[in-house]
This record gives C-alpha cells, structure tokens and sequence, in this order.
C-alpha cells in the first residue's frame, strides 16, 4: 500500500491512531463465537416464517389462516390486521408505506411482499403452516422499469400518488413520486461555448447489496407491551424507532441489542422481519426468531435502483467542461424513496461546471422496495457521467485524468449541490493514479485501461460515546453505533492515542438501546467521523478530570498538572508522575468512579472523492472480460486503521466490479424475480478479481480532530465508468447499459465487426 | 422423510422397490438445493455412498470404472486417471467449489438431467457406458442414452447408476472440455463443449467426436463437426468448419444466463478451441490446460 | 417429521445428537448440537459460509443431509484453534485485517485449511480458486488472500525449524 500524506513534515505524528492494531472483535469472529442475528437461541423459543406473495401486483381477496393456526406446533399466526393500520389512523405518508412494506393491505405490490406470518415450535413447521395460509389473490397488470412506470396509461401502484416538486402539482396520479432539480448558470450559452457536445443515454439494472449474511432477529415480547429485540442492523436506534412506528407502539418500550452485523452495505439500515417478530412473540408469549433464506433477501429486501439517464455535456476544445445536462429517472419498488436526491446532488460534483440542469425523477414499479447501498444513487449516475467524461476526453485528444484536472472541484468551489467546499482532496487523487506506477507503465498488450472518479458526501450525525477508566485503569468504550467494517478497532485506537496507553488496554462495546443514549444509523460513512468525534470527547473530558484528580493528590493547580503518554505530570517535574491505573485505583478518594458520556450532533464532515483505473483483457469471441490490475485512490482525510480504510476500498471496488460485469435484477415477463440466489446473482468469487491496489490520500477534513473523512462509500462510485472506459479503450465498443455482460459486449463488438 | 444407507446394491435396490417415494443421492448438491426449493419432497432417501461400488474409482486393463457417486475430487486428483482423460478430469473439475467437489458426483450430474451439465460432454465424447441397477439385475447403456430432457431420464423408478465404464483412449488421441461461464468459478455452463480427437502420424484426424452442453434440450453431439473434421488436418480452415457446425447444430434458449444468439456464436467459438486443445493434446504438444 | 439418533466426532468429541432426518448438517450444528459458528448464508451451496471439514474434506453443511455423518468426523471453526494457540491462518487474519464482518470468516479459514493441508505452498491463483467456493461481499478477497498466503509460509517455516504447531 502507498500512503500519500497530504502534509508530511506538518501533520502531527500519532503513535496509535495510523497504526495496524488488532481489532477488538477480531479474536471472537476467528473462532466462530461472535453472534450474528440468527445466533442466539432463547429457552421456549418459536421459529418464524413470512408467506410471501406470487404476484407482483395483486389485489387480496382474501386470507385464510384458520388451517394454519389449527395446526399442531403452531403458536401464532399473523397479518396485516395484527397490525395497526396507519393510513386509518393519520400517521405520515412515509410510515403507512413502510407498514404496507412490512405486511402488505389490500393489495400487494411485488413478488415477495410479505402477506402474513407464523410462529411454530421448528422452522419445518412454520414452513408448513406458511404453505396452508390460503390467499386468494386478484392479480393486476404490473411495471417493471421506469419505462413502463412512466408510460401513459400505466397501471398505478397507489392510485392516489401525485408527483411532488413539479410546478403547479400535476392533476392526476401517476408512478412519479417526485421530481428534484438542481440548476445554475445558463445551459445554452453553455452549451453554445463547447466545442464538442455529446448526448448518451444509459441504463442500470438494479443490484442488490449481497450481504452474506441474510436478515435475522429474535423477539422477546412481555405481556407488557415491552418487548427486547435482538437484530443485525446497521442502526438498532432507528430499527427501534421504525419497529415502534410499526407496531403503534413508543420506541422506549423496545429495548434492541445490536447482533454482530454480517454485512449491510446499507442495507440494512431499514426494516424487514421486526415488527413480525415483535408481534408474532406477543400473540405467541414466546420468543421468536425470524430467518430470512437468501432467496427471501433477494426478493424482499432492498435492491438499489434500476435507472434510465439521458446526458448531455458540452467542453472546448482546450478541455473546459461548459455546460452538462443531466436527466435521470430511478426506479424506487413498490415505495417511493429511490436514492435519486443523492444521485441529482453527487451527480457533477467532482466538477466546477458553470452552466447546467440536473433533474431526477423517483419512480415507483413492482419491485421490491429499494434500500440504501454504499453512496446511493452515486455509483448509478457516475456510471453515465464518467463514461461522457472518458467520451469527450477522448473527442477532445485529452488524458482523461487531464481533463478532471482541468475541471476539478477544489476548495473553495461551489458545489453543484449548494454549499462550498472546505478543503477536498479530489485533484490529489488524480495526481496520486496519474503518478501512480500502474498509470506510468504501458497497457500491457492486448488490453484496455480506463479511469473513473467518484464523490460522496460522507455525514456526521447524532452519536453518544461513554468512557469507563476500571478500577486496574483499562479502558471501556461503550458506544451505539453497530460495527459494520472495524469501526471499534478505530474507536479503541482513538482512546489509546488520547490516553497514551497501549490499545490492548481499550476495549469497545456497542451497547442496547436501553445502555447508551441514541446513535444515528451506521450509514454515510458516518462513523469513524461522529462516533469517534464523541469518543475523542469523553476521552479528553476524562483526561481533564484526571489532571484534576492528579492535581487534588498533589494538592496543587490543575494548570500545573499535564496528561503525558498515559500518565498525569506535574509541570515542575517534582512529584512522581501518577499513571492511569494509580489514578484509577485512588478514584474513590478522589471524586468517585471515572466516567464520562458525551452526545453530539456532529457536524464537519468532509466530502470523500477517488480515483480509480482498471486494465483489463477482452476475449473478443465471447465477451468475457478479467480485471488484470486495479489501483484505487482515495482521500480518507487520516486514515486512523489503515487495514480497515485499505479493506473498505477494496471492498468497493469488488462491488463495483461485479455490478460492472455481472449483477443485475432478472425479472421474468410476469413480474417474478428469476435469478434469486448466489449461483445465479453473481457477485464476483475470489478468482474473479486481481488484487486491488490502494493508495490511501490523507488531506485530512479540517472538521474533525484528527482529520477523518469517511471512507466507506465512494469506492463503489467509480468502478462501473472506470470499467466501460476501459472497455471502449481495449475494443473500440462503448457500451452504455449495465452490467456489461458477455452477452451485451459479445453483441457490440459483432456490430463493430460488421460495420 | 425418511433417510437410508444401504451398504450392497440389492438393499439399495429393495428399499427403492419398497415405496414409489423415494429418491436416490449420492453428494446431493442438486438435491438438496431442489428440496429447499419445494420441488421434489421425497418421503426416502437413499444415499449411494455407503455402497463400495458406488465410489470406488478404479484402473483396469484397458477401461476405468468409476463409481456413480464418487465426488468428482476422487477423479481430478486422480493422477493416472487425470492424465488419460485430461478432459473429463477437467470437466469433472469445474463442477463447483472444492465445497461441491468433494461431494459432486458424475452419476448426479448425469441424472440430474441438466443440459448444462459440465461432466456430461466430456463423458459422451469418451464414449462412456453407464452401468445401471435395476431390480432384475444390471443393464448397460451409453451416457448419451441417459438424459431425454431437462431434468428427465431414461431410468425406470427404483433404478440407478452403479458406475461408468470408459475405456483406455487409443493411441494419438486426447480429450478437452471447455465453457464459457460469466464468473471463473461457481458458475453454470453458458455453453460448454467436449472433444476427443484422434490423429494419425501425418497429423490428420481419424476420429473425431464433438459434443455441446447448454445449447439444447440434452448434450448434442455435432456430427457434422466431426465429420468436416476425418481425414483432414487440424487446421484454420477446418477449425472454421467446425465452428459453423457447431454453431448450426445449436437449438438453444434464451434464459437468464445467455441468448439464442449468443450460444450459437460462443458455441462455434468453444468447438474450434476444445477441438484444437484436444488434437494438441492427441498431438502431445498442448501446452496450456483447458480448465478456466 | 422423523428424527434419526447420529453418532460421530465433532472438533474431536465423541457426540451424539437427535436430528430431522431430511435436515440439513447446517441446521444440525447449529440447532441441535449447538455450535453457531458455523454459519448460513444461503442454504444452497453457493456462498460456503457453512464450511466445515467432513473426515478432512471441505464440504458445506448445507448440502449434506444430518444424517450422512453417522461415524463421520466433523471440524468446525470451534474446532479450529489449540485450547491456548490459535491456528496460523486465525492469526494470519487477525493480523492482516483479512476480515470485515467477519460473518464469512469460519468459512474461509476452513477452506482455506483444507487447502494448506494439501498443497502447503500455493500460488496466488491456487488460493484464488480454492477459496472461490466462499463468497466476501466485504473485502474483496485482497487480505484474505495474503493472509492465506502468510500463513502458508509461516506454516512452512516453523516446520522446516522443527518446531511445528
Ligand atoms: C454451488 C454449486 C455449483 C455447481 N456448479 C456446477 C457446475 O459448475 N457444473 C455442473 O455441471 N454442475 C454444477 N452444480 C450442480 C451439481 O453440483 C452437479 O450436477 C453434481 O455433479 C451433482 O452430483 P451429486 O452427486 O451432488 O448429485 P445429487 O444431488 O446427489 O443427485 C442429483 C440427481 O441425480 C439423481 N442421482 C444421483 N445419483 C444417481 C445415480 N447413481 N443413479 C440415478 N440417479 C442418481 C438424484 O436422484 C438427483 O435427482 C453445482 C451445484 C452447486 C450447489
Ligand atoms: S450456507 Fe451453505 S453454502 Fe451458503
Ligand atoms: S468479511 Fe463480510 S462477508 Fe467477508
């Protein structure tokens, strides 16, 4: 790995944070005793299931349970009617569509909408009972894409939905939810400076978040009206908030304990099972578990967005980017909310553009409901603005990586989505590929080799840290955000630096929602940035109060006392330095136990951008294309675990690879999803790729202590455009639809062979 | 359901008499995955792989006899076997992870009845016989004859595949298997083609036979490939014949994992290349392996 | 649903357990015999997050039939590490960050182990294709695949110093 230090003799050196600790819950996850959402057994447990509908837009006539329930093992069986019903009761828009989602009324609105749920003493018999709940269904003509969603006379999914943020608002219903612009300058004059225009079209499929581990919670309900909730989730605070919602229950009467997380990517910073476990285990007085099978995550949980964009972008010849006209509509599923406003926002931000329009349409369709995914919206619409960049480059006889040069945002430039940036570190990235050894050395014979770049906002957010000192003077870090990537090995390297003590005297808990104060999800590459922020907090508090604890023993100043590599000295050097532990042991006499909590909606986070190039080598008689080398370069602001920011890099671009070749929603002619399991959603395996090289920049985010940035997200920005470009450059053929499978890249370059 | 081991061929036979309910495995790879899907729900199960003939892989004069639920990884790391039968070991290979190898057998993956099944080509271009139990005893039937459709065979209820006979490879002669598969593992055949080519001294072609998988209901064999082939070196312009009747022979599907269109052309592609790989390999020049 | 009394050895103890004679080993560790590291990720082969050792052979527990390892040895990823050392490729992964989540991890360190055992000097592409049978969303396989690599050669090393683990 390379690491480029934005200010190498200025940067403060640290002895812990930057370094390769081993993380905290290393040791349980090597030895299999780490517990995930499906790993904890309950005495008198039942075991769930969902029935899910066939159809993927059906009326509901009926539902009978009744052989169901009668059957022996079976302890409770619920639908809709189990659950408050929202729309009835005036609840906001957005909360009756997500207790639609969980449990469909009235109609169903894709294939694998849940209808009901069971709770039996086995799996096998919850399956059973499943498979007798008889639903007589009205099937209804459906859409697919935003294609069919937006064509006159389309079936509408909620027969009273108008389009928001069109001006005046449209009479009648349609699958539109909403419209978001973002606009400056003046497109024609714009557009009548360049020298070059080029006008594409692009289409995406929609891919799933492919965590390995499928959604899972156990429900423990009281007679009470209290439950405890057991889940892997990227966010147990929100998860309680929406289950309550659900439920018509206060969220405080939901106590949630974060499972180990096998991977969310955001999806899972939603709900699916738990206000179905939750109820099934008060009309059972049992705990329940339920399992999603894979098959089930692939149909009902979130994907992100397919999307149609159409791109219009205009340079001189002497590379000034002049104008860019962006239109792009999203598929959302069955709900609105597709990450289209995310998508409008990171869509030219890389860029300082004077003139352009960028406008978004969410679109509902009968699939399941999108969820977020690693900067959504972002890697579907860099796709089709990176390709044009790589086009133009090319039109103008210009190094690509030299036109984003030319145009880059820097500090100081107003960002196509409003605010201005502090300092950014996206031409660093570009310098850093443009100097890196993989961009320097030929294309190796017989290949292509393409760039790409990438912005995500990162977010701050609501977070609460506590800090213990124990009484032999280690460390606790107990905090509330779920551990999505290493996070707590950040979290204890935070505390050692501020401590000066050796990591392994930290350790990091995430506690329930009834132990720490709320913690926003772990989503937007939050949380090195605000939960650390807390925990740098509480440290420093606690390393005041021990300077005040220190200076009481030598009954002098606290000005005199200073907090020096674990240890409280005094200014005079005359009295014997006291170490954390001697502290700790005389706590009692010297204000009691040492501890500190600190909340904070923090704020500063700084943008993440990275550059990406790829060669790799097309079997031009099958269209089979294979990665030969991949560099990654990314602003991380400081990378406090390096593994960790070199893993969530890699880790990106994986994803974006296989969402550039192989991935993609298959759905057949009636509305059914026909690839649901790995062998047939293919996510690349570990032959697939080369390894993935990463050169970690730090121009460190002047709003947080140590500089971070988030790193989690914009690695997946990049890969798709960086991949098409490559392509493009090896054969001479652009395609302009994801994925760019074997089939689609054998058919272009047949065209390209007959014409 | 019900789960049985039978340790001799007449129990298995018995059990599978006893009830009309039953179902044969032996790594269960495809069964199980069925199962959970809700297609087949069998009251008995009887596992092959308690049975010694069923696994044992063995060496003969002039064949090999390869138990029908032997896991793959028997074969591959087979050396003798490997060497003779560098396709099918390949073939036999590309089956799966190493998770599946060790429990994938060519009996399942024969009577599983897929058409993209991988071990299959490679069998039938060696002309492999399959040895089947039955309850009056075994009968004998080539590998071609087994599978009729998707998912469907020849068999009678309460029959099964003991073992597979090939025999020795004449002289000048080698075998390939290739596929055309998105990922380089863990993936099904797109298309997939199997060869075994035998020359003479003078390099021509004496016998040659072709055999696709995944472009039709069951593996075909492209006759008029091996026809374009006899008495002619190996060369561009017959390679391109080939290809052609590769392609021509083709009556694929378009499904999730590839179009009419692309079959036909990848399945040209495939032929001419596994046709080369073999007749290098007959040759005793081949230099590359055909797996991935 | 009948279930069928198995006797066999798990992670070297001599155990017997009552399972659902069509269930799966996968739900047989898990649920009846409780070892919850071994993990499912899909139930149908593809992802290998279920891998275990069956008589020293990388197989997933999702795909064989509880009752098949009747006098059979299992080895789970509780079964990996001595009572105080952990194996090489934990401490390899450990120290080479080669997990996020971590819910693929006991997979791939049984892979990977099965791989070791039989070829103690791999290459890059050896690794890549034994360990192709278990999916990583969160990696991208790169330090999975070094800290495999590390581990082959510390394995190697301490054994030509004679004082192998
Ligand atoms: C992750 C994964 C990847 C795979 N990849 C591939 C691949 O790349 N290529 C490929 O070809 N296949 C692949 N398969 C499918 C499968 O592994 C193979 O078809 C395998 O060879 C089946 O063998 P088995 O012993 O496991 O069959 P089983 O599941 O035991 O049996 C399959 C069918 O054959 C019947 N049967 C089994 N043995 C006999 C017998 N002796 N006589 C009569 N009937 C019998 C069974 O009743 C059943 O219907 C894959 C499967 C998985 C899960
Ligand atoms: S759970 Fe067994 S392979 Fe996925
Ligand atoms: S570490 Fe998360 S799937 Fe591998």
């Amino acid at each position: 790995m390379t690491m480029i230090d934005e200010n190498p003799t200025g940067a403060p050196s640290y002895k812990w944070v930057g370094s390769r600790s081993i993380r905290p819950d290393g040791l349980d996850k090597v030895t299999g005793k780490a517990r995930f959402g499906a790993d904890l057994t309950l005495p008198g447990m039942l075991e769930g299931a969902v029935a899910r509908s066939p159809h993927a837009h059906a009326r509901i006539v009926s539902i009978d349970t009744s052989a169901a329930e009668a059957m022996p093992g079976v302890h409770a069986v619920i639908t809709a009617a189990d659950l408050p019903d929202l729309a009835e009761a005036g609840a906001k828009t957005d909360d009756v569509f997500m207790s639609e989602k969980i449990l469909a009324r009235g109609k169903v609105l894709w294939e694998g909408h849940p209808v009901a749920a069971v709770a039996a003493t086995s799996r096998e018999i919850a399956r059973a009972a499943v498979a007798a709940i008889e639903v007589v269904y009205e099937p209804l003509p459906h859409v697919l894409t935003v294609d069919e969603a937006l064509a006159d006379g389309a079936p509408l999914l909620h027969a009273e939905m108008i389009t928001r943020g069109v001006d005046p608002a449209p009479k009648t219903p349609s699958n539109a939810a909403s419209r978001v612009v973002h606009e400056r300058g003046d497109l024609d004059q714009g557009f009548a400076d360049a020298d070059v225009v080029l006008e594409r079209e692009y289409t995406t499929k929609p891919v799933h978040q492919g965590y390995i581990e499928p959604h899972a919670c156990v429900a423990d309900a009281g007679q009470d009206s209290r439950a405890n909730l057991f889940v892997s989730s990227q966010g147990h605070f929100s998860l309680r908030a929406m289950t309550a919602t659900t439920l018509g229950w206060p969220p405080s009467a939901l106590t949630v304990t974060a499972a180990e997380i096998g991977g969310g990517f955001g999806g899972k910073t939603t709900i699916y099972l738990e206000p179905l476990a939750v109820r099934l285990s008060s009309k059972a007085g049992r705990p329940v578990r339920l399992v999603m099978g894979r098959d089930e995550v692939f149909k009902a949980t979130g994907p992100t967005s397919g999307s149609r964009m159409k791109i219009k972008m205009g340079v001189t010849n002497d590379g000034k980017m002049t104008a860019a006209q962006v239109w792009m509509a999203f598929e959302a599923g069955a709900f609105p909310g597709s990450p289209v406003g995310a998508a409008s926002m990171t869509a030219i931000a890389c860029y300082d553009i004077p003139n352009f329009l960028v406008e978004g349409f969410d679109v509902v369709c009968n699939k399941p409901k999108v969820a977020a995914y690693r900067a959504p919206g972002a890697p579907i619409i860099a796709y089709g603005v990176e390709s044009i960049v790589d086009e133009l480059a090319r039109s103008i006889n210009m190094d690509p990586i030299d036109l984003r040069l030319a145009n880059a945002a820097v500090e100081g430039t107003q960002s196509s989505y409003g605010p201005v940036f502090p300092r950014i570190g996206f031409v660093e990235t570009l310098e850093a590929i443009r100097d890196s050894d993989h961009y320097r050395s030929p294309v190796p014979e017989g290949m292509g080799r393409g760039v790409a770049s990438g912005f995500w906002f990162n977010i701050g957010g609501n977070s609460t840290a506590t800090v213990h000192v124990n009484e032999d003077g280690n460390v606790n870090v107990i905090e509330g955000s779920p551990d999505i990537g290493g996070s707590r090995a950040s979290m204890a390297l935070f505390a050692a630096e501020e401590f000066g003590i050796s990591v392994d005297r930290i350790s990091v808990k995430i506690a329930d929602t009834q132990t720490i104060g709320f913690n926003d999800v772990t989503g937007g590459s939050r949380v090195t940035l605000a939960t650390g922020k807390v925990v740098i907090d509480c440290c420093r508090a606690i390393k005041e109060d021990l300077c005040r604890r220190a200076a009481k023993t030598w009954d002098c100043e606290i000005g005199d006392v200073e907090w020096v590599e674990g240890q409280a000295q005094h200014a005079s050097g005359t009295e014997t330095p006291l170490s954390l532990a001697e502290l700790a042991e005389t706590a009692p006499r010297t204000g009691g136990p040492i501890s500190v909590t600190k909340s904070d909606n923090v704020r500063g986070a700084g943008a993440a951008f990275t550059t990406q190039l790829v060669d790799l080598e097309v079997d031009e008689e099958t269209g089979v294309c294979r990665v030969a080398r991949y560099t990654t370069a990314q602003d991380a602001g400081k990378a406090i675990h390096p593994s960790y920011v070199e893993g969530q890099m890699q880790g990106g671009v994986a994803q974006g690879i296989g969402w550039a070749f192989n991935e993609e929603y298959i759905h057949n002619a009636d509305g059914t999803l026909d690839n649901a399991s790995f062998l047939d959603y293919r996510i690349p395996v570990a032959s697939d790729l080369p390894m993935i090289e990463t050169i970690v920049v730090e121009v460190p985010n002047p709003g947080h202590p140590y500089g971070v940035r988030g790193v989690g997200e914009a690695g997946i920005v990049p890969p798709m455009a960086a991949i098409g470009n490559a392509i493009e450059h090896g054969t001479g053929v652009r395609l302009n639809d994801l994925p760019m499978s074997p089939v689609r890249l054998l058919d272009a370059i047949n065209q390209r062979n007959d014409g | 359901m019900d789960y049985l081991a039978p340790i001799t061929i007449e129990e298995a036979v018995g059990a599978l008499a006893s009830t009309s309910d039953s179902r044969v495995f032996a790594g269960a790879t495809d069964l199980i995955p069925q199962i959970r899907s809700g297609r087949p729900e069998p009251g008995l199960l009887v596992d092959l792989k308690r049975i010694d003939r069923l696994t044992a892989v063995t060496e003969g004069d002039t064949s090999w006899t390869i138990g029908a639920a032997a896991p793959t990884s028997g074969l591959t790391e087979n050396i003798a076997f490997s060497r003779q039968f560098p396709g099918l070991s390949e073939a036999a290979g590309l089956i799966g992870s190493d998770q599946i190898q060790n429990r994938s057998s060519l009996g399942g993956n024969l009577c599983n009845a897929s058409p993209a099944a991988d071990s299959v080509p490679a069998m039938i271009v060696n002309g492999a016989r399959a040895i089947i139990a039955t309850p009056d005893g075994t009968r004998t039937i080539t590998v071609d004859q087994v599978a009729t459709a998707p998912g469907h065979t020849s068999l009678e209820p309460g029959e099964f595949i003991v073992e597979f006979e090939v025999d020795k490879p004449p002289a000048r002669t080698g075998d390939a298997y290739l596929r055309m598969t998105p990922r380089t593992e863990m993936d099904i055949a797109v298309v997939g083609a199997g060869a075994r080519i035998t020359l003479d001294a003078d390099g021509n072609c004496t016998e040659a036979r072709i055999a696709l998988g995944a472009v039709a209901p069951t593996v075909r064999r492209v006759t008029d490939a091996e026809a374009a082939l006899i008495g002619h070196p190996i060369t561009d312009d017959t390679l391109s014949a080939v290809a052609a009747a590769a392609s021509a022979a083709c009556d694929p599907i378009d499904d999730k994992r590839g179009t009419i269109a692309y079959r036909k052309q990848v399945a040209g592609v495939l032929a001419k290349r596994v046709v080369k790989l073999a007749a290098e390999r007959a040759a005793g020049t081949a230099t590359e392996n055909g797996a991935h | 649903m009948s279930r069928t009394h198995i006797n066999c050895t798990i992670n070297g103890d001599e155990t017997d357990f009552l399972s659902e004679s069509g269930g799966s080993l996968l739900n047989a560790l898990r649920d009846d015999v409780g070892l919850m590291g071994v993990k499912e990720g899909c139930g149908t082969g593809d992802c290998g997050a279920c891998s275990v050792l069956m008589d020293d052979r990388i197989t997933c527990a999702c795909l064989i039939f509880a009752p098949e390892v009747e006098g059979r040895t299992i080895v789970t990823i509780e079964g990996l590490a001595n009572a105080d050392e952990l194996h090489p490729l934990q401490q390899c992964f450990l120290e080479g960050a080669a997990l996020q989540c971590g819910i693929c991890t006991p997979g791939f360190l049984l892979a990977a182990k099965a791989l070791l055992d039989k070829n103690p000097d791999p290459t890059e592409t050896e690794v890549r294709y034994a360990l192709a049978g278990n999916l990583c969303r969160c990696t991208g396989y790169d330090k999975i695949i070094r800290a495999v690599l590390d581990a082959a050669e510390g394995i190697r090393a301490s054994a030509t110093s004679g004082d192998a683990a």
